[in-house]
C-alpha cells in the first residue's frame, strides 16, 4: 500500500465518520469536554514534566539541567522517608478500610430492621470534608482536652502527647483516613454484593453448603471485579494523601512526618524551588501510574465491564 | 450468638461513624471554661458559634466556598452533559479512550499539577482570585462529571432514544428534548457530588489563594488551628457550621448519591 492510497483511505474514513449525523453530533458534543481536559489536565502534566527538568523558581523559568533533579531526588533522605511514609500510610489504611468496609457491607446486605439507619450513619463521615475531619480528630488527639489522649492516658497505653510523636502521627493520620473513607468502601462493596443473583445463594442452601463455603465459593468470586475497582480507587486516592497529614502535623514537631505530596508541596510553595518540587510531583504522578498498571495486570481490565 | 455478634458489630460501626461528630458537636456547645473537662458539660452555650465569626471573615469564607463550588459544578455540567450523553448513547471513535482518560485523570495526584498551574494562573492574573480556583478544580471535576453522568445516561433505555430518532428528531434534539429531562435525577446527583468535591478541595485552594478574604472553608479552618492560642471551641463550631449543610443534603439525597458514587465502579 502506497502512502498516497493510505492517506486517501484515511481521508475517506474521516469523511465517512462525519457523513453520519449520529457520529458527527457525537464529535461536536464531546469536543468541548475534550478540549478542556487537554487544557486543564494534559497540558499541565506535560508542563510539569518540563519544569522538572529545569532549575526554575516560583518567580522565573530557569534553564534546562537534564535529569539532575531526579538524580538529587534518589539521594535525598527526606524524599526516601516521604516515600516510605506514603507507602506505609497507603498499605495500612487501604487494608483496614477494605476489611472494615467488607464487614460492614456484608452486615448491611442482610435485610434487618434499622438497615436504613445504619446506611445513613455510615454516610456521615463520607460527607465530611477531609480537612474538617482531620481538624476534628486533631482536637480529639490534643493532650489537654482531647478525648482520645484522655482515654489513652487513662488506660495507660500512651503517656506522651500523640501529636508530637512521629510514628503516632502516622497512626493518627491513618485513623482519620479510615474514619473518612471506610463508608465509601462499604458502599461500593455493598453495591457489588447486591448484584449477586439471589438464586446462587438459594442453590447453595439446597446443596447444604456451609456459610464459609458460600462466602468463599460464591460471594468472593462474584465480588472480585468490585473488589478490584474498590482497591484501585482507594490505593490511588490514599497514595496522594495530603489534607489529613498536613492538618494533623501543622504546628506539630519541627521536622514532622511527611508524605510525598506534602514534601513536594513544601519544596514548591515554601521554598519556591519549582524545578526540584516539580520533579517530586512528577515522581508521585508516576508512582500512581505504576500502581494502576500493576492493578490492571493483576485484575484484568475492570473498566471494560463498565 | 451470631445475631448478637452482628448487632454488636453494627453498633460499634455506628459509634465509630457518629461518635467523633457527636463529640465535635458537644465541644462546640461547651462553655469556654469547661473545654478541658471530660464528660457532659454543665450547660450549653452558643458563645463558640458567635466567636467563630468574630475577628475573622468566616462569613465571607463560607460564601467563597459556596460560589467556587457552585461555579465549578455549573460549568462542568454545562460542558459535560452533552459529552456524557454522546459517550453513553452514540457510536463514535475514541469513546473508550476518552472514558479511560477521564478515569485516569480523576485518579492522578493533584500535587502533579500544582507548579504548572501556579505559573499558568499567575500569568493569567488570577492568583488569589476565586476565578483562579475554578480552573484547577475543573481538572478533576470534569472527568468526574463525565464518568458519573455517563453511567446515569446508560441507565436510560436505548429504546427511548431510538423512538425519538424514529419520530424525526435529530440526535441533538433527542438529547435536549427526551434524554436530558429523563436524566434530571442523575444530573442532580452528579451536581451534588461535584459540588461536594469542590467544596472539600484543599491543596489548590491553599496554594492559589493567599489573603484571608479569598480563602475557602477548608483552608480557613485549617488555619484556625494554626493560630497561637488554639480556639478549640470556635474551631469546633466553625466545623459544624461548614459541615452540617453537607451532612443534611447527603442524608436527604442518600439514594441518588450512593447511585452516583457507585456508577461506573459497579455495574451488573
Amino acid at each position: 500500500v502506497t502512502t498516497a492510497s493510505r492517506e486517501k483511505k484515511g481521508r475517506s474514513r474521516f469523511r465517512e465518520e462525519f457523513a453520519d449525523p449520529e457520529r458527527r453530533t457525537a464529535y461536536y458534543m464531546v469536543l468541548p469536554s475534550l478540549l478542556i481536559i487537554i487544557i486543564v489536565a494534559f497540558f499541565p502534566i506535560l508542563y510539569g514534566i518540563v519544569l522538572s527538568l529545569t532549575d526554575s523558581t516560583a518567580a522565573a523559568f530557569g534553564s534546562f539541567i537534564g535529569v539532575e533533579n531526579y538524580v538529587e531526588m534518589f539521594q535525598d533522605p527526606d524524599f526516601l522517608e516521604g516515600f516510605s511514609n506514603t507507602v506505609i500510610f497507603t498499605a495500612v489504611s487501604v487494608t483496614l478500610e477494605f476489611v472494615l468496609g467488607l464487614a460492614i457491607a456484608l452486615a448491611i446486605n442482610r435485610a434487618f430492621r434499622g438497615r436504613g439507619l445504619v446506611r445513613a450513619a455510615i454516610l456521615v463521615p463520607w460527607a465530611f470534608p477531609t480537612v474538617i475531619s482531620a481538624v476534628m480528630w486533631r482536637l480529639m488527639f490534643q493532650d489537654r482536652i482531647g478525648i482520645i489522649q484522655y482515654l489513652a492516658n487513662a488506660m495507660g497505653i500512651i503517656s506522651e502527647p500523640i501529636l508530637s510523636d512521629r510514628s503516632l502521627l502516622l497512626i493518627a493520620a491513618i485513623l482519620v483516613d479510615v474514619w473518612k473513607t471506610t463508608p465509601f468502601v462499604a458502599l461500593l462493596l455493598l453495591a457489588g454484593l447486591q448484584t449477586i443473583p439471589e438464586d446462587l445463594y438459594r442453590a447453595a442452601e439446597i446443596d447444604g453448603a456451609s456459610r464459609l463455603r458460600v462466602f468463599r465459593s460464591i460471594t468472593l468470586p462474584m465480588l472480585r471485579p468490585t473488589i478490584a475497582v474498590t482497591l484501585v480507587f482507594r490505593t490511588l486516592d490514599a497514595f496522594r494523601v495530603f489534607d489529613a497529614v498536613y492538618v494533623l502535623t501543622e504546628g506539630g514537631p519541627a521536622n514532622t512526618t511527611e508524605t510525598l505530596s506534602i514534601y513536594a508541596y513544601k519544596t514548591l510553595v515554601r521554598s519556591g524551588d519549582f524545578g526540584y518540587g516539580s520533579a517530586l510531583s512528577v515522581a508521585t504522578f508516576f508512582c500512581v501510574m505504576a500502581i494502576s498498571v500493576v492493578y490492571l495486570r493483576l485484575a484484568g481490565r475492570p473498566e471494560e465491564r463498565a | 450468638v451470631r445475631r448478637a455478634a452482628v448487632l454488636f458489630g453494627l453498633v460499634a460501626a455506628i459509634t465509630f461513624c457518629l461518635g467523633p461528630f457527636a463529640w465535635q458537636l458537644l465541644a462546640s456547645l461547651r462553655p469556654e471554661d469547661e473545654l478541658t473537662r471530660a464528660g457532659l458539660p454543665s450547660s450549653l452555650s452558643l458563645a463558640s458559634y458567635a466567636g467563630a465569626f468574630h475577628g475573622r471573615p468566616f462569613g465571607r469564607v463560607l460564601f467563597n466556598s459556596f460560589v467556587v463550588a457552585a461555579a465549578t459544578t455549573v460549568f462542568c455540567l454545562a460542558v459535560g452533559a452533552s459529552a456524557a450523553f454522546a459517550l453513553a448513547k452514540l457510536e463514535f471513535r475514541g469513546k473508550k479512550l476518552l472514558l479511560g482518560a477521564a478515569l485516569a485523570i480523576s485518579m492522578f495526584p493533584p500535587i502533579a499539577t500544582v507548579s504548572p498551574l501556579f505559573l499558568i494562573i499567575k500569568s493569567l492574573g488570577l492568583r488569589d482570585e476565586l476565578a483562579g480556583l475554578v480552573l484547577p478544580y475543573t481538572t478533576f471535576a470534569l472527568p468526574m462529571t463525565l464518568w458519573i453522568l455517563t453511567g446515569f445516561f446508560r441507565d436510560i433505555p436505548d429504546e427511548l432514544y431510538r423512538a425519538a430518532r424514529a419520530d424525526g428528531c435529530s440526535p441533538w434534539t433527542a438529547f435536549r428534548r427526551v434524554l436530558l429531562p429523563l436524566a434530571a435525577p442523575g444530573i442532580g446527583a452528579t451536581a451534588i457530588l461535584v459540588f461536594i468535591f469542590a467544596y472539600n478541595e484543599f491543596l489548590y485552594a491553599l496554594t492559589f489563594t493567599s489573603s484571608p478574604e479569598k480563602r475557602t472553608v477548608p483552608v480557613a479552618i485549617s488555619l484556625f488551628a494554626a493560630e497561637h492560642r488554639e480556639p478549640w471551641g470556635e474551631i469546633a463550631a466553625a466545623s459544624i457550621i461548614a459541615t452540617l449543610p453537607l451532612v443534611v443534603v447527603t442524608l436527604l439525597f442518600q439514594r441518588k448519591i450512593v447511585a452516583g458514587l457507585t456508577a461506573g465502579g459497579v455495574k451488573e
